[in-house]
C-alpha cells in the first residue's frame, strides 16, 4: 500500500463517520435514505482498497442500488420526514459509551492492518490460497471458496433472500383494506413512467441491453474475476427497475410476469439444493462436487457453474419480485 | 502507516455504536432500520479489515503466481454473505412498517404504542 | 453406520430446506399444508433415529463438500444435539397437525403457501443451527430461521402483530449483529471458524483484549436472541400475538436453540481457556436468572392476557434452565438442559390448550374464558394437567426438571439453600398464574348471552393436544430417555472444564 493509499483510506474513513452523523442527524428521510447510499459507495471504496474486490462490487450493487430503491419504495408509502425525536436517549447513550470503549480497549491488541503473520493469515486462509489450484482450479480464490469450500454457507445466504422473498410478498402481496396515498416520489411506481421524456426513455433504452450483458458476464465470469451468481441477479434487477423508471410499472410487470418471478425465486435454491443431493446420489457428501465428472476438477468446475446460476436465478426473481411488490402497493 | 494501523477497527467502533444509538433512540421505524443496516455495515468494515496482507493483491490468479502475496480470502466471503443477510433484513423489516403504516396510519413508535393502549 | 445414517446428520436440515420452495408452489388449498406437515414428519423421523444412534454409541461427523475441518463446514451430531433436534422438529410437527383448522382461518388461501414455505424454512434454519459445528455457518441458519420466523409472527391476525414483529426483528438483528462481531474477533486472533479447531487455537491468546470482548458480545448477543432476562423485551408480544400454532412452535424451541448455541459455544471455546471464565459465566447468569424466575413469574401473575401470561412464564423458565447451567456441577447442567426438553413439552401442551380456546373464544383475556371449562371441558382438563406440568408436580415432566435443580442446588452449600428457596417461590407464583386460567374457566359463570352448551375444538388438534399432555404425564413418570442424554450432554460440556 502505498502512502497515498494510506491517506485516502483514513480520509474516507473519517468521510464515512461525518456521513453517518449525518445520516442520524437529518430528519428527511429521503437525504437519509440518499446518504447511506453515499456511505455505501464509500464503503465500496475502502472494500476495493483493502482488497476485496468482489465484497466493492456487490456493496456498490447492494448498498447504493438495491437497498435506496427498497428505502425509496418504502418511503413513499409511509412518510418522508421523522415527526418525533428521540427517546430514552441517556440510556442509549451510556450503552454506546460502554461498547465503544469496550470496542476500543480491544483494539490495542489486535494485529496491525496487513501484517502478515496476524494468526487470521496464518491458519485456513493460506490453504485456501495453496490448495485452490490443486483442487477447485479457478483463478478467485474468494469464489472456489464462496461456491465450494465454504459452499454450504452459500447454500444457506440463498435460502435467506428465499425467505426474504417470501416475507415480502406475505406481507405486501394482499391489496390492502384502505385506500394508501400515493407520494409523487413514487415515480416509478407511475403508470407511464418516463415515457414522456425522450432523451432518459432513448438513453435508457440503449443501455439496458448492455446493462443484461454486463449481468451476463458478471455471472459466467466470477470464476475469473470479481462477481457471481449474486451481483449478477443483482445487475438484473437494476435494470428491470430502470425498464419500470421509464416504460412503467405495468410494462415491466408484463415482461416478466409474477408467477414467473415466483418461479424463478423457488428455482432458483432448488438447482442449488439438487445439486447437492446430486453429489450425495453419486457418492459424494452433500455439496461435493468433485463427483459430478470423471476428474474431480471438472466436477467442481460443473457443480460452481451449476450453483452459481441458482444463486442467479434466485436473486433475480426475489429482487424483482420485492421490486414490484413496493411499487404495486403504491399503484393502488 | 502507523496511523492506519487500528484506525481501522475505531472507525469500525464508532460507526457501530452511531448505528446502534439511531436503533435505539429513534423514534421513527424508518430511522431505525438505517440504523440497523448502518450498524450492520460496521460490521462489514471489522472483517474487511482482517483480510489485507502487506504487499498483497486480491487473491486472483492471473498470470504467474510465483513470488506475489495475496490477501486473504475468507473475510471476503462472509462479508459476501452478511451482506445478502443485511438486504435481506431490511426488505422484510421495510415491507412490515408498510404494513404497520396501514394498519397505524403512523410510523412512530411512540405513536403507535399510544394507538395500541386505546 | 451404513450410508444412509452416515448421511442422516445433513438430511435433518436438506429435507425441510429443499421442501420450502415446493412448498411455495403448492397452489390447491390445503397441499401446502399436507406437504410440509409431511417433510416435518420426515425431519421428525430423522431426528428419531439420530437419536437412537446416539444412544447406541454413534458420532455423526459429516464433512459438508467433502471438505475436512477446519477448511470445510462440519456437521457433528452429540446427546444435547440430538435432544434439541428432537424439540424443534417435535414442536414443528405436532404444531403443524394441530394448526391446520386455525391457521385456515388467520391466513388466506392465496398467502398459505407462503406461509407454510417460511415455516419450513424456520424449521430448516433452527434445525441447521443445531447441527452446525462451524460458528459462522451459525450465523448464517441463524438468520434463515429469524427471518421465517418474523414471516410467521407478522401473520398473527390482531395488527399489534406488526410492531411486536418489528421489535423482534430490530432486536434479533442486533443479537445476531453482536454474536458476528464475537466470531469475528474470534477469527481475528485463531484464523479459525470451526468450533472445536477454536476451542484448541483460542488457548495461546486467552488472555488477549479481542477474545475477552468477543466471549462478552457473543454471550450478551446470544442471550438476547435467547430472551434472557433482562433481554427479553421482545418475546411477549411476539408470542402473544402471533398465530396460535406458530406461538406454539417457536415457544417450544426457538429461545431454547439460542441457548443451546450459547451452552456449545462458551463451554467448548471459552470455559477452560479463558482464565476464571467460569466464574464470570456463573456469577452474570445466575443473578439474571433468579431475578428472571421472580420478577417475570411476578408479572405473569398480573397479566390479564392469556397467552401473554404464557410468555411471561416462559421468560421465567428460562430463568431456570440458567439457573440450572449457572450451577456449571454435572447435576445442575442436565437440570437445565432436561429443563429444555421438558418446558418445550409443558408450555407446549399449554399453547396447544390455548390454540383450542382460540377456536371460539376471541380475545383471550382472562376475563373471557369464563365459563369455559363448561364449554370445553376437554380442552380445559389438558390445559390444567399441562399447568400442572408447568408448576412442577410430581408425576409430570415438570417435576423431574425441578427435583434434578433443587438437588444440585443443595450440593452447592450455603449458597444452593437460596436457590433452593427461589425455584419454590418461583412454582408457588406458578401455582397462582395457573389458578387464575383455572379459576376464571371453572368457577366464573360465563357473561349473559354467551352461547351455551358444549363446542369443542376440532378433533384433530383436541387429538394433538391430549397427546402432547399425556407426553407430559408419560415422561414425568418414565423420564428415563430424556434423563440419559442430558447427562450425556452435561458430561460432553463439562469435559472442557479444566
Amino acid at each position: 500500500m502505498t502512502v497515498f493509499t494510506v491517506f485516502f483510506i483514513i480520509f474516507l474513513l473519517t468521510l464515512m463517520v461525518i456521513t453517518a452523523l449525518a445520516i442520524v442527524q437529518t430528519k428527511n428521510l429521503f437525504a437519509a435514505a440518499m446518504l447511506s447510499g453515499i456511505f455505501s459507495l464509500m464503503s465500496a471504496m475502502i472494500f476495493f482498497l483493502l482488497d476485496a474486490a468482489d465484497v466493492a462490487l456487490t456493496e456498490a450493487a447492494v448498498g447504493a442500488g438495491i437497498s435506496t430503491v427498497l428505502f425509496l419504495g418504502a418511503l413513499a408509502l409511509t412518510a418522508e420526514n421523522e415527526r418525533a425525536g428521540t427517546a430514552g436517549r441517556a440510556a442509549a447513550l451510556a450503552v454506546v459509551t460502554v461498547i465503544t470503549a469496550v470496542l476500543v480497549y480491544a483494539t490495542f491488541d489486535m494485529p496491525r492492518l496487513g501484517d502478515p503473520n496476524a494468526p487470521a493469515q496464518l491458519h485456513v486462509a493460506p490453504w485456501y490460497l495453496e490448495k485452490t489450484p490443486e483442487y477447485i482450479d479457478v483463478p478467485n480464490v474468494v469464489t472456489a471458496v464462496l461456491a465450494s469450500f465454504r459452499g454450504y454457507d452459500t447454500l444457506g445466504e440463498t435460502f435467506v433472500v428465499f425467505t426474504a422473498g417470501i416475507g415480502v410478498l406475505f406481507l405486501l402481496g394482499k391489496a390492502p383494506v384502505g385506500q394508501p396515498k400515493v407520494s409523487p416520489a413514487m415515480t416509478f411506481a407511475g403508470k407511464t413512467g418516463l415515457r414522456h421524456y425522450q432523451i432518459p426513455r432513448v438513453v435508457g433504452r440503449l443501455l439496458i441491453p448492455f446493462i443484461l450483458l454486463f449481468a451476463l458476464y458478471v455471472q459466467f465470469h466470477g470464476d475469473y474475476s470479481p462477481g457471481g451468481g449474486f451481483q449478477a441477479g443483482v445487475i438484473v434487477a437494476a435494470s428491470v427497475v430502470l425498464y419500470a423508471l421509464l416504460e412503467g410499472e405495468e410494462q415491466a410487470r408484463q415482461a416478466l410476469p409474477a408467477w414467473l418471478l415466483r418461479l424463478m425465486a423457488a428455482t432458483g435454491p432448488l438447482i442449488y439444493g439438487f445439486t447437492g443431493v446430486a453429489c450425495m446420489l453419486l457418492g459424494g457428501n452433500f455439496l461435493d462436487y468433485s463427483v459430478l465428472a470423471h476428474d474431480p476438477v471438472h466436477g467442481q468446475h460443473y457443480g460452481i457453474l451449476v450453483i452459481e446460476a441458482g444463486v442467479g436465478v434466485t436473486v433475480t426473481g426475489v429482487l424483482i419480485s420485492i421490486f414490484h411488490s413496493f411499487a404495486a402497493r403504491g399503484a393502488k | 502507516m502507523e496511523i492506519l494501523e487500528l484506525y481501522n477497527y475505531w472507525v469500525f467502533a464508532i460507526l457501530l455504536m452511531i448505528g446502534f444509538y439511531a436503533v435505539t433512540a429513534k423514534l421513527n421505524l424508518v430511522k431505525k432500520l438505517i440504523g440497523l443496516s448502518l450498524f450492520q455495515s460496521a460490521v462489514f468494515l471489522l472483517y474487511i479489515s482482517m483480510g489485507p496482507v502487506e504487499g498483497g493483491t486480491a487473491p486472483i490468479f492471473h498470470a504467474d503466481v510465483t513470488g506475489r502475496v495475496f490477501s486473504n480470502p475468507l473475510p471476503s466471503v462472509l462479508i459476501l454473505t452478511a451482506i445478502v443477510v443485511g438486504i435481506s433484513t431490511l426488505a422484510l423489516g421495510l415491507a412490515i412498517i408498510v404494513r404497520i403504516k396501514e394498519a397505524y396510519d403512523s410510523v412512530e413508535e411512540n405513536e403507535i404504542r399510544e394507538l395500541d393502549r386505546q | 453406520m451404513s450410508v444412509e445414517a452416515y448421511h442422516l446428520a445433513v438430511l435433518q436440515v436438506v429435507v425441510p430446506l429443499l421442501s420450502a420452495p415446493f412448498v411455495v408452489l403448492l397452489r390447491p388449498r390445503g397441499l401446502a399444508w399436507a406437504a410440509a406437515s409431511a417433510a416435518s414428519a420426515m425431519a421428525f423421523a430423522i431426528a428419531v433415529s439420530l437419536t437412537a444412534g446416539v444412544l447406541s454409541g454413534d458420532e455423526y461427523r459429516y464433512a459438508v463438500g467433502g471438505w475436512a475441518a477446519p477448511y470445510g463446514i462440519e456437521i457433528r451430531v452429540d446427546a444435547l444435539t440430538s435432544l434439541l433436534l428432537l424439540v424443534v422438529t417435535g414442536a414443528s410437527l405436532v404444531a403443524l397437525l394441530a394448526g391446520r383448522r386455525s391457521l385456515d382461518v388467520d391466513i388466506d388461501d392465496a398467502r398459505q403457501p407462503l406461509f407454510y414455505g417460511a415455516w419450513m424454512l424456520a424449521l430448516a434454519g433452527l434445525a441447521g443451527i443445531v447441527v452446525s459445528a462451524d460458528a459462522f455457518n451459525i450465523f448464517v441458519f441463524m438468520e434463515v430461521s429469524s427471518l421465517a420466523s418474523y414471516i410467521l409472527i407478522a401473520a398473527g391476525p390482531n395488527r399489534r402483530a406488526l410492531p411486536a414483529t418489528f421489535k423482534y426483528l430490530v432486536m434479533g438483528t442486533i443479537g445476531a449483529t453482536f454474536y458476528l462481531i464475537g466470531v469475528g474477533l474470534i477469527y481475528m486472533m485463531t484464523g479459525t471458524l470451526n468450533l472445536a479447531d477454536m476451542a484448541q487455537r483460542v488457548h495461546e491468546v486467552a488472555d488477549q483484549r479481542p477474545v475477552l470482548a468477543a466471549a462478552g458480545f457473543i454471550i450478551v448477543g446470544l442471550a438476547l436472541k435467547a430472551a434472557v432476562f433482562p433481554l427479553h423485551a421482545w418475546l411477549p408480544n411476539a408470542y402473544t400475538y402471533a398465530p396460535h400454532a406458530v406461538t406454539v412452535f417457536l415457544a417450544a424451541c426457538a429461545t431454547k436453540v439460542q441457548i443451546y448455541v450459547l451452552l456449545r459455544f462458551d463451554f467448548l471455546v471459552f470455559q477452560g481457556n479463558l482464565p476464571g471464565h467460569e466464574f464470570q459465566f456463573s456469577h452474570f447468569l445466575m443473578p439474571l436468572a433468579l431475578l428472571a424466575i421472580l420478577l417475570a413469574s411476578g408479572v405473569a401473575m398480573m397479566e390479564r392476557n392469556l397467552k401473554r401470561l404464557l410468555a411471561y412464564s416462559s421468560v421465567a423458565q428460562i430463568g431456570y434452565i440458567m439457573l440450572g447451567v449457572s450451577l456449571l456441577s454435572a447435576t445442575g447442567l442436565s437440570a437445565g438442559i432436561i429443563h429444555i426438553f421438558n418446558h418445550a413439552l409443558a408450555k407446549g401442551a399449554l399453547f396447544l390448550a390455548v390454540a383450542c380456546l382460540g377456536m371460539h373464544i376471541q380475545g383471550l383475556r382472562l376475563g373471557d374464558l369464563a365459563g369455559a371449562a363448561k364449554r370445553m371441558p376437554w380442552t380445559m382438563a389438558a390445559f390444567v394437567i399441562a399447568g400442572l406440568s408447568l408448576i412442577g408436580i410430581p408425576g409430570t415432566a415438570g417435576f423431574v426438571s425441578k427435583w434434578l435443580l433443587i438437588s444440585a442446588a443443595l450440593a452447592e452449600g450455603s449458597l444452593g439453600i437460596a436457590v433452593v428457596a427461589v425455584v419454590l417461590i418461583g412454582s408457588l407464583m406458578a401455582v397462582v398464574y395457573v389458578w387464575r386460567v383455572v379459576e376464571a374457566a371453572y368457577f366464573q359463570s360465563p357473561q349473559a348471552g354467551s352461547p351455551e352448551g358444549r363446542h369443542e375444538a376440532p378433533p384433530m388438534l383436541l387429538v394433538v393436544t391430549w397427546a402432547a399432555v399425556l407426553g407430559n404425564v408419560y415422561f414425568g413418570l418414565a423420564p428415563g430417555l430424556p434423563i440419559k442424554l442430558s447427562q450425556a450432554a452435561a458430561a460432553s460440556l463439562l469435559q472442557h472444564l479444566p
